[in-house]
């Protein structure tokens, strides 16, 4: 591992200065990324600003029955706090699935947003990455790719997006608030995440020195209905190979509202917009389920070794669709 | 809140040399010298002899690091040692008084839970505080909230009868 130095910040304006003073610095929060990358000489930081004293792990109720939630909030008291679970299970359910529970215990809300792909020629400076180096390639378009995108990817990455509460915060329309050299701004899930295009090294919109202090959930009562299905190669602590953030209201038999995201198929948290239009005014029938996730997966490109995801994606949407209006169909 | 000016109250700078950080671990204040790179598991072994905590993959797959900070599970090759400065560090030494053993401890040997014994510490680290946290109900809950702790000799079974065990004698919960 390079040297680097360290700096601990007891508020958000210093954190940012610090960060803000020299190119080759970063934040620092629950660190279970960042430092496995600098150890992989991945990231190669001069500097570290903590800001794990920050008073920014709260999680507050909004008068809409939304959410507010710190960004240095661990996913571990995210996850079983009572307003998550009883209003958001989908929330919960994600962060539940991921990881281990000393990685959630770590793992902060904000930094869980900015998590690295886990591509291993990513994480492998010998070889050509144009996330890592741009303009180098992209080794894993002939590599081993069963774990990428079909969705969502360019001619130069289709590293998969690894995280599973951010497909339930992009099904429930979050929003981030940050603070940076430029004030203060608000930024929707469907800007965070940008696609990786020409430009597979910009993962989000955020300036050098610019921190999320918070995630806005708005309310949404079709969430108290929700879930969050998740498969992949062994049955705990793994990456999805396709996940399912899902909630539904049924009313006389037809869909009226949903949300539908899904993960570890797409090169950001993917809502699947079209999928959520075609089962508007649909009876709840796994006919409609099972046509609507062929609509949304006819745009898949998939490659030889993860063809299998064009499949279990739309198989993964009408199970949990299926669960969700299980005694409604 | 303003970023435009000069960092006030400009916080010490560490680093990148070595410098005297202030571990508290297993209740008692130690003095070592490290640069900020140092992650807390090779502070802990290398320069303070605490070898209890192992370090299987160091990065941060296998749990066989796994001490408390602050009373929580986690993995002490992902942290950093100057960043638990200020926090309580407790590892597998200071889990049960001189000379004896905790509950978890003598259910693991009670129960053969292991065969070469590398993976334990991190095993009982994260068994105490899985009992705690309320998750050991079934065997399919302790095998989810135990699932950060990688056992290459496949011990599971006998690490989970253990569990239960402790679970079943009324030592575990808060």
């Amino acid at each position: 591992m390079r040297p680097f130095s360290y700096v601990r910040a007891a508020d958000a304006g210093t954190a940012i200065a610090l960060v803000r003073e020299r190119p080759d610095s970063a934040f620092l929060a629950g660190g279970t990324t960042e430092v496995d990358l600098v150890r992989q000489d991945v990231l190669r930081p001069g500097l570290l600003v903590d800001i794990n004293d920050l008073p920014l792990d709260g999680i507050e109720d909004l008068p809409d029955g939304g959410l507010r939630i710190g960004a240095l909030a661990r996913m571990s008291d995210v996850a079983r706090a009572p307003a998550v679970m009883e209003r958001f299970p989908v929330i919960s359910q994600a962060l539940v699935l991921g990881a281990s529970a000393q990685l959630r215990n770590m793992a902060s809300m904000g930094g869980n947003l900015c998590q690295r792909v886990r591509c291993s020629y990513f994480r492998d400076p010998a070889s050509p990455c144009n996330k890592r180096d741009p303009g180098s390639g992209c080794a894993a378009l002939s590599g081993f790719n069963r774990g990428h995108a079909i969705l969502g990817t360019s001619d130069h990455c289709i590293a998969t997006h690894p995280s599973d509460v951010a497909v339930a915060l992009t099904a429930l329309d979050a929003a981030v608030h940050t603070s940076g050299p430029g004030g203060e701004r608000t930024i929707g899930m469907d800007d965070f995440f940008l696609l990786p295009g020409d430009t597979p090294q910009r993962e989000h919109p955020l300036e050098h020195g610019e921190l999320i202090t918070e995630i806005e959930v708005p309310g949404a009562p079709v969430a108290r209905r929700s879930v969050y299905l998740k498969f992949r190669d062994r049955q705990s602590y793994e990456f999805a190979l396709a996940s399912v953030a899902a909630a539904v209201r049924i009313q006389d038999g037809t869909v009226t509202e949903v949300r539908l995201a899904l993960g570890g198929v797409g090169t950001r948290p993917w809502r699947a917009r079209r999928a959520e239009a075609a089962l508007l005014g649909q009876p709840a029938s796994r006919a409609s389920f099972a046509e609507a996730a062929r609509q949304e997966l006819a745009a898949a490109i998939p490659h030889p070794m993860n063809a299998f995801k064009v499949e279990l994606a739309q198989r993964a949407m009408v199970r949990a669709l299926t669960t969700l209006t299980d005694g409604e169909r | 809140m303003n970023v435009d000016t000069d960092v006030a109250a400009r916080p010490a700078m560490r680093g990148p040399s070595a410098e005297a950080v202030t571990l508290t671990v297993n209740g008692q204040a130690r003095e070592l010298r490290i640069e900020p790179r140092v992650s807390l598991l090779d502070a802990l072994r290398e320069h303070l002899g605490l070898t209890g905590s192992k370090k299987g993959c160091d990065q941060g797959t296998c749990g066989a690091c796994t001490v408390w900070v602050e009373g929580r599970r986690v993995l002490a090759c992902l942290s950093l040692a100057v960043a638990c400065e200020g926090r309580e560090i407790t590892t597998i030494e200071g889990l049960a008084p001189d000379g004896g053993l905790h509950p978890v401890q003598a259910a693991f040997v009670e129960h053969d839970a292991f065969q070469c014994g590398y993976c334990t510490p991190g095993q009982i680290m994260s068994a105490v505080k899985l009992l705690e946290e309320g998750h050991a109900g079934d065997d399919a809950e302790i095998a989810e909230w135990m699932s950060g702790n990688i056992c290459r000799c496949a011990a599971y079974p006998n690490i989970r009868a253990a569990i239960r065990g402790v679970r079943d004698a009324g030592g575990g919960e808060r």
